[in-house]
């Protein structure tokens, strides 16, 4: 493919064929704000925030959705660029309600980046516009379209990333608004639960459900004062320390990278890590959902455990390992077998096959492969 | 995975048979949906209608357990309409005339008839997967949970060497594995008839070879029992004791009612688990062992990419990592050779005596991910295997003959009964029940029956049956859908509470010891 070189800012970039004016931007180190353009997806160039300025182009083109063209002159920091965006912006905000200390995205909500890069006064007025009631998201997320910006980027990736088409956008008292088919409960329009919605939302209209701690908390402060439960437990949750660690998915075999987010010792959520090679940034159900609470369950084996008088006692490493070691020495190598796992590590499966070989002296030794 | 998971999506046209990777792979799912968006071809060859049918050009709805003669009648299609890759055939491959002939057996008629597809559908689906390449064939334990499991692999490998399908971007024969180790615990050699990296026990050079490196004597040279046969061995009394390290087999296991019985035969039964399971009331010593996310290691994928990983959380009460219990145990016993401070000491070992992973080792992986074989620390990984040569040279067509389930329905169970698998769960449950929300979506099993079934038993959905073959009966409610054919009811098996595997059958298959989950006769009473 061949290169094209342009000017962005008087500065030359060199770039292959067909790379979009954002992109070429983005590897000359020249921030462009966006709003609906999103890594995996297609740009869509609905939302205008990345508008810039081009030497004989009509307007100011969205440069998410603009291919480079040789010799081309582009400027992204003009008046009329920044008056664009702000103006732009302002009308994104206009029925945007202004709760962000009670919102659960507060701080790590890119429109609240945006609003800041772009340098606009947010005015804090009461909504006028009466609320949405917020919805389930089956028992995992939930859907607060009043925080709804619109960019489309939930509908985008459910169709074109995951193939899966459960929402859509439709027309409701006159505004487009995010929804499903008839308004059916996701789990009729086909839903995954897979979370790339929540995960591709900008602001805090689609975001997990709270966490089992704040559960806790939310009925301790509900008892005291509920108006302001929202803002007291965002507050305090901002200030608690919070881990990032990478880990695998111990679910199927694809092997999905994950990102999970722990607190004291607690992991309180799991997202897909963009940068796994087999999961580049997806995940499903199972893995986003179903691990933080098998992981902490009250029912995990804690105590050796050993039979005295028919029943399953607690005991100690060490009486547990002498018993094993002695009983398991009786036995002629044909009388016994070894089970492993496939949810074992490797280096535990190369340990489990050794035992049984070099010290029980048996090939057989087996896992549910079959399974 | 001869390929890659990426590489899903340079294919023109996907054949996915005996795999409803939607459910059980999710995000291979996402990927075959995505090059369908992109313009790739799609085939599902499925008993049942899966939810990627509605995104398949062809979706051949064949008869469970006759996949063999599905896939010997695509390939006599290619080579009546003359689409065969002569020119990959002959260089690459071997006793294509032998097989050749046994294709005469397998007229669209006769194929049309033993799966109950239309004759014209298969021949478009198969000159579809011959002219549109690169071509990429997917299964799963579709394809290997019959009694000719191994004939039906052979199959699938068959069809793509027939169209040159093999050892390039966007082609292959892929397996998708079901259990995030599953791999790994194969290539470390946790199978009765190989050491790790598939070095044959038998093979006396190679037992002297880690009778060297692990500083013993007199390695057993006989192949060991796999699990159907450790079964059959402790019911006849043979097995007395068994060292069961995370698995479930009072769920997971064909024939269930049986093996209850079989466990109590057992003189001491060593349980090495996360949770309590269902095999617990016969254990005599329980072992608390860490969760994955409680240690580090490293796990191999579908794609045979070896990842490290690090623990996230401590782990709960006095719960430890596997290879500590058993090398504290190998200690115990005497032996030498259990010393490992670290799971990277033990990789260290296993670079050394496995040739496929002898370049994996634990400084390359702090910085990257390695698809085997990767024989050296050089070495940069293999993402697509066969690319020049077959493992074994040249590729060797199987000349096959039809075989169907071992069980088929008769008059006192008319029904074939075929397992399959959740988005929402995963195995026998131990992990997924204990989610609430997983349970809040589906909490329950069901039995999956056609409606002109359901009308003919006079089922309402939700009408409560029972489900009875020749080895036991369970209970689970009736869920009325036309997903499967008439004639043909479809269960999971997540739920201890409706244990399908009281009903399946533990006949096998003879080379891979597979049970055949897929298929087993039944008959539904209403209750």
């Amino acid at each position: 493919m061949g290169k094209v070189k342009l000017w962005i800012d008087g500065q030359e970039v060199e770039v292959p064929e067909g790379t979009t004016v954002l992109k070429a931007a983005e590897e000359a180190g020249i921030h462009i704000p966006t709003l609906c353009y999103h890594p995996l997806l297609r740009p869509s160039g609905n939302c205008r925030m990345c508008a810039v300025e081009i030497e004989g182009y009509r307007g100011l083109p969205a440069s998410c959705s603009t291919p480079v063209a040789e010799g081309m002159v582009v400027r992204t920091n003009t008046d009329r660029v920044r008056d664009f965006r702000q103006e732009t912006l302002r009308a994104i905000l206009r029925d945007h309600p202004r709760e962000c200390i009670a919102c659960p995205k507060n701080q790590s909500c890119e429109l609240q980046e945006l609003i800041a890069y772009v340098g606009i006064e947010v005015p804090y007025e009461a909504p006028t516009e009466k609320r949405f009631e917020v919805k389930d998201g089956g028992p995992f997320f939930r859907r607060d379209y009043n925080l709804c910006v619109r960019c489309g980027r939930c509908v985008r990736i459910c169709n074109e990333v995951r193939g899966v088409g459960a929402i859509v956008f439709k027309e409701v008292e006159g505004r487009q608004e995010v929804g499903t088919p008839l308004d059916r409960p996701l789990e009729e329009v086909g839903c995954q639960f897979c979370a790339a919605c929540v995960d591709a939302c900008p602001t805090g209209a689609l975001t997990d459900k709270i966490p089992k701690w704040r559960a806790e908390a939310r009925e301790r402060e509900d008892s005291f004062c509920p108006e302001i439960s929202d803002i007291v437990l965002s507050l305090y949750d901002r200030y608690r320390e919070r881990e990032s660690k990478s880990s695998i998915c111990p679910y199927c075999g694809v092997g999905c990278r994950l990102v999970f987010e722990v607190q004291d010792g607690e992991i309180i959520r799991t997202v897909p890590d963009p940068s796994g090679p087999a999961n580049k940034g997806l995940d499903c159900v199972k893995g986003r959902f179903g691990i933080s609470e098998f992981v902490h369950s009250p029912d995990r084996l804690k105590t050796p455990l050993i039979r005295k008088n028919g029943s399953l006692e607690e005991t100690s490493w060490d009486e547990a390992l002498e018993a094993v070691a002695k009983q398991l020495s009786k036995y002629k190598p044909d009388e016994v077998a070894v089970i492993s796992s496939a949810k074992c590590t490797n280096e535990e499966n190369y340990v489990i096959q050794k035992f049984a070989r070099a010290v029980l002296k048996t090939n057989s030794v087996d896992h549910c492969a079959r399974l | 995975m001869t390929n890659t998971i990426e590489d899903i999506g340079e294919a023109s046209c996907i054949l996915a048979i005996g795999t409803n990777t939607t459910d059980t792979h999710p995000v291979i799912g996402t990927r075959v949906r995505r090059a369908v968006l992109n313009g790739a071809h799609l085939i599902v060859a499925n008993p049942r209608r899966i939810p990627l049918v509605k995104h398949a050009t062809y979706f051949l709805q064949h008869r469970p357990g006759t996949d063999i003669a599905l896939l010997m009648g695509m390939a006599r299609v290619i080579v009546d309409e003359d689409l065969h890759d002569r020119e990959f055939i002959e260089s690459r491959c071997e006793n294509f005339e032998e097989f050749k002939k046994s294709l005469d057996a397998f007229s669209l008629d006769f194929v049309s008839e033993v799966t109950g597809v239309n004759a014209e559908l298969i021949r478009r689906a198969a000159i579809l997967y011959a002219t549109h390449k690169p071509s990429s064939l997917l299964y799963a334990m579709g394809i290997t949970q019959h009694t000719h499991g191994t004939d039906n692999v052979l199959a699938t490998a068959n069809l793509a060497m027939l169209t040159g399908n093999i050892g390039k971007r966007g082609t292959g024969v892929n397996p998708l594995r079901g259990q995030n180790n599953v791999q790994g615990a194969c290539d470390m050699g946790a199978l009765p008839n190989v050491f790790p990296g598939y070095q044959a026990v038998v093979d006396e050079n190679l037992r002297k070879k880690f009778e060297d490196a692990w500083g013993v004597d007199n390695l057993p040279g006989e192949i060991g029992l796999t699990l159907p046969q450790m079964f059959e061995a402790i019911n006849s009394g043979k097995i007395k004791a068994v060292y069961l390290v995370g698995e479930n087999p009072a769920v997971s296991e064909p024939n269930l009612e049986h093996l209850k019985n079989v466990f109590q035969k057992l003189e001491f039964l060593v349980i090495q688990d996360i949770f309590p399971t269902e095999s617990m009331p016969y254990a005599h010593v329980v072992l608390p062992a860490a969760s994955f996310a409680e240690k580090d290691g490293t796990f191999t994928n579908t794609e045979r990419r070896v990842q490290w990983f690090d623990p996230v959380v401590p782990a709960p009460g006095q719960a430890k990592p596997d290879w500590w219990v058993t090398c504290e145990i190998a200690k115990r016993m005497g032996a030498s050779g259990f010393d490992f401070t670290s799971t990277k000491e033990i990789l260290d070992e296993i670079n050394k005596v496995t040739p496929s992973y002898g370049g994996i080792t634990y400084g390359r992986l702090q910085m990257t991910t390695l698809q085997w074989p990767c024989p050296s620390t050089d070495h940069p990984g293999t993402p697509i295997l066969h690319t020049q040569a077959f493992t074994r040279g040249k590729g060797h067509f199987e000349p096959l003959t039809y075989k169907g389930p071992q069980e088929m329905p008769d008059e006192e169970f008319p029904f074939v009964l075929t397992t399959a698998r959740s988005l929402f769960h995963f195995h026998t449950g131990t992990m997924t029940r204990k989610v609430t929300g997983l349970n809040i979506i589906r909490g329950e099993e069901y039995v999956e029956i056609h409606p002109d079934d359901a009308a003919g038993l006079g089922l309402k959905d939700g009408d409560v049956v029972r489900v009875v073959s020749r080895r036991g009966a369970v209970e689970a409610k009736a869920l009325i859908t036309d997903r499967a054919p008439k004639g043909v009811v479809t269960m999971d098996f997540h739920f201890s509470e409706s244990p399908v595997n009281v009903l399946t059958n533990p006949a096998h298959d003879p080379v891979s010891r597979i049970p055949e989950y897929k298929a087993c006769a039944v008959r539904i009473e209403k209750r």
